[in-house]
């Protein structure tokens, strides 16, 4: 579905990927772990055009889409939930939601009803709050908001941005269950994350990423019995089996 | 999605993932490949394609025995969980380490390998690899334990346990060298034993050459399909390459491995379908990665789909290495590890051959070499002293049973190549 092959993306003369080759399958739930600062962002922001690569191919559905601008590039289906949320924070829940439809021009109107529907179903408290400030939810709502704004844009492929940042464990499970649900409904993900156990838990495949390079690429289960990856990424949390 | 049907296109772009990973593991983490890679100039982010793999240079078996038996691991010791040592008897030993990942994968290529040979789980499938095949033994014993095959791991050397075995237990799948598969084969034909008293249907031979008219007498006398699989030692044996039922090349496991062929003499690649040496890549070895190892098998790749449907490379059945190393009794030497020993002897280097047959079923290695001293063949006893010395020595250290005949001076032509030595009748 998606294929990047050895590419290349700077910041003015520093550069933050180098030759970064992944893909992603149909239906798959793929996470991309590592530490700060090691270019999983900036993966996400070259797939979506906000920082095209230099060198090398991005390929959606069989299209280059590397020169493609990001306005462009939303209109094949990939929708991004950006880090930090970015909401329009003196804006309503609703518009918030509906922005995210804008993509689909002219199509909307023929969607935008079942689609709000629809995520109101998912998180029944978007839409308790419709009204409301998107600035005055807390971050798990707002999470879900991000998410929910992505989804009106009726995406095939969601690029996820550190879904967990900022939230409370039991609020990061509900969110982390509700992204392991999509898979049910054909929806493909890239996930970007910093805690590798919650995004390997519910990960497919996963792919690691040290200082703008892939390291190493597996199946969730054999990622987290990686001893590197362990040692690296899951913390304290991890037990031997001596421990 | 079966990866073994995946596209060309889709595989392409798979091996470019591992493999960029792979060198960028070998790079930071393995001293060698550090040195080799800084001599050339090259870092890992310049591997922008596959093609560019021909830039990198060789690993030989030397390097890897340079390196023995920890200075070519990727990870931290503690990380290993298994050492595999190869071919002791080959002169200079060499180590296959596996992490937890390592050992996985390798449990899951062989079982892939066996599923294609047709096993599953309602099989029973009894595995002996006589002689130095313990690596083999471990590597079919997982995969077809995770098939769900039940398993015989036996030990019994000889046909007519062996066959005693295959009769009480009904197995269905016999696992081991072709030159065991022979020896049953032989004692199965010469018997006029009943076919019908066995169950057998499929059998995977290999490790050491062996012919089509070795397959068709094994597949004839035992009444079973005999397909050939793909080792190497230094990747800790089987899970390779094997072949299905189709047996029109041996599928190679791509999607863990980068085959190339290249001409022995220039290091050129060559293209598909001309012969030339094997040379292998590991793309997912967290322990011993691997970049272009030179197998010293010679063979021929082609890319065509087989009509089983899996798109993986295949690679002709191996008839032989291009440097001098002898298989034979399950055990592997060096014809220079021979001269050693009647040097060592004799006190100075005899001319000398090595003869392989194959009589019976049972392999016989016949030295016949050249008498060095003033003696002369109406000492009989004093050569046959020397006879049985050197016959002594080189059971300790090849660990193969010889038979020496000790000739006198001028009666062997002179051998102008030293891979000539070997005379393989088999």
């Amino acid at each position: 579905m998606l294929k990047l092959s050895s590419v290349t993306t700077s910041y003015g003369s520093t550069v933050a990927l180098r030759g970064v080759s992944l893909h992603v399958n149909p239906g798959e739930i793929v996470a991309l772990v590592g530490a700060n600062g090691a270019g999983k962002t900036t993966i996400l922001n070259t797939i979506s055009g906000i920082t095209p690569a230099s060198k090398g191919t991005v390929t959606f559905e069989n299209r280059e889409i590397r020169r493609w601008g990001a306005d462009r590039i939303v209109r094949l289906g990939l929708c991004q939930v950006p880090e930090g949320r970015q909401l329009f924070s003196d804006m309503s829940v609703k518009d918030n939601l509906l922005l995210g439809a804008l993509s689909l021009g002219m199509k909307r109107r023929k969607y935008q009803k079942d689609d709000l529907d629809k995520i109101y179903g998912m998180f029944p408290i978007l839409n308790e709050r419709g009204s409301q400030r998107a600035g005055t939810l807390s971050g798990g709502e707002q999470q879900m908001l991000a998410i929910g704004r992505a989804l009106m844009g009726r995406p095939r492929l969601l690029l996820l941005d550190e879904p967990s940042m900022g939230l409370a464990p039991r609020v990061m499970q509900e969110i982390f269950s509700c992204i392991r649900s999509f898979r049910d409904t054909g929806l493909t993900v890239l996930l970007v994350e910093q805690n590798a156990r919650m995004a390997l838990r519910i990960a497919d495949r996963g792919y690691v990423l040290e200082t703008g390079s892939i390291i190493m690429d597996g199946t969730a289960e054999e990622l987290m019995e990686n001893k590197e990856v362990q040692r690296a990424y899951l913390g304290k949390g991890y037990r031997e089996v001596w421990e | 999605m079966n990866i073994e049907m995946i596209s060309r296109d889709e595989l392409a772009q798979l091996q470019l993932e591992r493999l960029q990973s792979a060198l960028f593991r070998a790079y930071r983490n393995v001293s060698f490949y550090r040195k080799q890679f800084d001599a050339s100039g090259f870092v890992p982010e310049d591997m922008q394609a596959l093609d560019e793999l021909v830039n990198l240079s060789f690993t030989s078996r030397a390097d890897i025995c340079a390196g023995y038996p920890y200075d070519m691991l990727a990870v931290p010791l503690r990380e290993v969980v298994r050492l595999q040592n190869s071919t002791w008897t080959a002169g200079s030993p060499a180590v296959c380490a596996y992490t937890q990942n390592d050992m996985r994968h390798w449990v899951e290529l062989v079982s892939r390998y066996l599923a294609a040979a047709g096993v599953n789980r309602d099989d029973v499938v009894q595995i002996f690899f006589s002689g130095s095949g313990l690596n083999s033994s471990l590597g079919f014993h997982s995969g077809a334990e995770k098939i769900g095959a039940a398993v015989i791991p036996i030990s019994v050397e000889g046909a007519n346990d062996q066959l005693a075995v295959m009769q009480d237990f009904k197995t269905t799948v016999v696992c081991g060298t072709a030159s065991d598969a022979l020896q049953l084969a032989e004692v199965v034909s010469k018997r006029g034993m009943d076919r019908r008293r066995l169950s057998l249907r499929v059998g995977i031979f290999g490790r050491e050459p062996w012919s089509e008219e070795n397959r068709k007498f094994i597949e004839e006398s035992l009444g079973i399909v005999a397909l050939d699989h793909y080792s190497v030692s230094e990747f800790g044996g089987p899970g390779i390459a094997g072949e299905c039922d189709c047996k029109c090349g041996l599928h190679i496991a791509e999607d863990h491995f980068i085959a190339e062929v290249i001409d022995p003499q220039t290091g050129k690649v060559l293209p598909d379908g001309t012969e030339g040496e094997l040379v292998l890549t590991t793309l997912t070895r967290e322990a011993l990665p691997l970049i272009r190892y030179r197998t010293r098998d010679i063979t021929t790749l082609t890319r065509d789909v087989c009509s089983c449907g899996r798109t993986f490379a295949r690679m002709n059945r191996v008839k032989n290495r291009n440097d001098g190393l002898v298989i034979a009794q399950g055990k592997r030497f060096y014809p220079q590890q021979i001269a050693a020993i009647l040097t060592n002897v004799q006190g100075a280097k005899p001319l000398f051959q090595i003869v392989i047959e194959r009589i019976n079923g049972v392999e016989r290695v016949e030295i016949i070499a050249e008498l060095t001293s003033e003696l002369s063949a109406d000492s009989p006893g004093k050569i046959m002293t020397i006879e049985n010395r050197m016959s002594e020595q080189i059971r300790e250290n090849a660990g193969i049973e010889v038979h020496i005949r000790l000739v006198e001076k001028q009666t062997i032509i002179r051998i102008l190549v030293d891979e000539d030595v070997v005379c393989d009748k088999r």
